[in-house]
């Protein structure tokens, strides 16, 4: 269980990036926070990931408290952030330096393998494109086996296609182990097909604004009127989030707009 | 519509006729092109000189400095001198390049180094480092160490400034990928700073290599019996100038192979490198 409890953060320059956070987040479970820009939803990962630390309030894991990073703890940045001096294989291998080398090996060639990538166990980053050198991120934080993912933005630098790819594979192998996921995302429908839960942040000082259970059944159908459905709670609680009043029967045609255009 | 269709026309022909001759040109005659000048100019000279339109005495044609070398080389004279400056780069090369790694690495590293240590070395940078050779000389007296301590001097700078700026310009994005994975200290430094800094590392190698030869001839100006220095020097006061362009062209060569070496030598850890310029 990941706790977070009255978490705030005000940077040296006096800027309140959070106050009052507190979230539980049980085993396997699924959170996506959205929010407008600047509300503190990166801050909140890096508190989490033991990255930066929380001014007030305590971030634990299991009876841990998280002020450096922790082992059961991965990370997944928007940019891939792999180095470049490492082939592929090593890359994904970055995490297991403790384990043996035919066992740290077999490991990763069976996340290469999980990811589509075997072929590019040899290759140099620079080599790879965009949507590959985020699934190489994605098998390198996983192939610790850590308790909970966090991801922020994780596919936003990427374009649609590679984007929806990335999601369905971002399921399947959240299948595997069932790590405990905090997802930080601008894409409202990214965030309704992964989400259990959709948190809606709200800026200076960032705090949880709504929050929205996402409960559609699994495989999720973007085109159902559920999801559609779903998508208009979110878009409108992002809108309220942002103090953009929107009287009741304008926020249906808002919603498409908005869209577009909160972030 | 019309103007892509006119594109797809046009495109060819123009790549026949521009683009086409100049590839074939350039292959064979480009390199060739640097030649012509220094040739024409040497073997003008040898003319000249071997038509008596000059004695040849100052600047000794092309001929009797490859005669001068040869004999050099044939007593042995030219690798003994060759030699001996050989083991001065080496050795202060070795030791402006330890030195400067160490401090380079600390005071990018630490603050508190950097501010303790930085503005010393800076205020020390700024004394050209010709000037310490009389201090040098009365402090480590007129033999070897005096010499090898001046290269290291000149090694020192560009190394450490390489790796000083190096270590301070790694990309924080990627310390943060190391730190995610719980890295601290002296995993930290192996793992990501010293493989970030690489590049720049074999920069300011060459660098100091460059800086090492320069400061190998003033010291061997200053007081040698040996040394590729001394065959210059010797050459000037017995009034031998094939002698002196003999010793030159050792230089050159020399220069040339240590650099090439090096940059053979650290290629193979640079492969991953994401560079404008390939190959
Ligand atoms: N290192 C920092 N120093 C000072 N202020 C920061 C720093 N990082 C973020 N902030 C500020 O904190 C607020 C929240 O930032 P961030 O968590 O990055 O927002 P988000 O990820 O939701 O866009 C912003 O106002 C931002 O300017
Ligand atoms: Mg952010």
């Amino acid at each position: 269980m990941l706790t977070i409890d009255r978490v705030g953060k005000t940077y040296p320059n006096g800027v309140r990036a959070l106050d009052g956070i507190s979230l539980d987040v049980g085993p396997g479970e699924i959170v996506v926070v959205v929010g407008g820009s600047g509300c503190g939803k990166s801050t909140l990962l890096r508190a989490v990931a033991g990255l930066d630390i929380a001014s007030q309030g305590r971030v634990g894991l299991d009876g841990d408290t998280i002020t450096a990073p922790h082992e059961k703890i991965g990370i997944i940045f928007q940019e891939p952030r792999l180095l470049p001096w490492l082939t592929v294989a090593d890359n994904v291998g970055f995490g297991l330096e403790h384990l043996p080398k035919t066992q740290r090996r077999e490991r990763v060639a069976a996340a290469l393998d999980r990811v589509g990538l075997a072929d590019k166990a040899g290759a140099w980053p620079r080599e790879l494109s965009g949507g590959q050198a985020q699934r190489v991120a994605i098998a390198r934080a996983l192939v610790p086996q850590p308790q909970v993912l966090l991801l922020d933005e994780p596919f936003s630098a990427l374009d649609a296609f590679t984007r929806a790819d990335l999601q369905d594979h971002l399921l399947d192998l959240w299948a595997d182990t069932k790590p405990t996921l905090i997802m930080v995302t601008h894409d409202v429908e990214e965030a309704i097909v992964l989400a259990d839960r959709i948190l809606v942040m709200r800026p200076r000082p960032g705090r949880i604004y709504e929050e929205i259970i996402d409960d559609l059944p699994r495989p999720r159908d973007r085109q159902s009127a559920a999801f559609d459905f779903v998508k208009r709670r979110v878009l409108a609680a992002l809108d309220r989030s942002l103090d953009r009043a929107v009287s009741v029967d304008e926020r249906t045609e808002k919603a498409e707009a908005g869209a577009h255009s909160w972030w | 519509m019309s103007l892509a269709s006119m594109t797809t026309v046009v495109e060819p022909a123009t790549e026949v006729a521009v683009t086409a001759q100049p590839a074939h040109w350039s292959r064979y005659l480009r390199p060739v092109l640097g030649f012509i000048l220094p040739v024409t100019l040497a073997v003008g000279w040898e003319l000249a000189v071997r038509y008596g339109y000059s004695n040849g005495r100052l600047v000794p044609p092309p001929s009797v400095i490859f005669r001068t070398f040869v004999e050099l080389a044939e007593t042995g004279e030219l690798q003994q001198h060759a030699f001996i400056t050989l083991w001065r780069v080496f050795a202060g090369f070795a030791l402006g390049v330890s030195a400067g790694t160490i401090l380079g690495a600390l005071t990018g590293y630490s603050g508190l180094t950097h501010r303790l240590v930085d503005p010393t070395l800076q205020a020390l940078r700024s004394i050209p480092s010709i000037a310490w050779v009389p201090l040098f000389l009365l402090w480590f007296g007129i033999f070897e160490t005096s010499k090898v301590t001046l290269i290291a001097v000149g090694v020192f700078f560009p190394v450490y400034l390489g790796v000083m700026g190096a270590v301070l310009s790694v990309d924080r994005k990627i310390v943060e990928v190391g730190r995610a994975f719980r890295l601290s200290g002296f995993a930290m430094v192996r793992r990501i700073l010293l493989p970030a800094v690489l590049p720049t590392y074999v920069i300011s190698l060459r660098a100091g290599l460059g800086l090492g030869w320069m400061f190998v001839v003033a010291a061997e100006f200053l007081g040698a019996s040996q040394g590729l220095g001394y065959l210059l020097v010797d050459g000037q006061q017995l009034g031998k100038p094939a002698q002196i362009v003999a010793a030159i062209v050792a230089f050159a060569i020399l220069g040339k192979i240590t650099d090439t070496l090096l940059a053979v030598v650290t290629t193979p850890f640079l492969r991953w490198e994401d560079r404008f310029a390939r190959g």
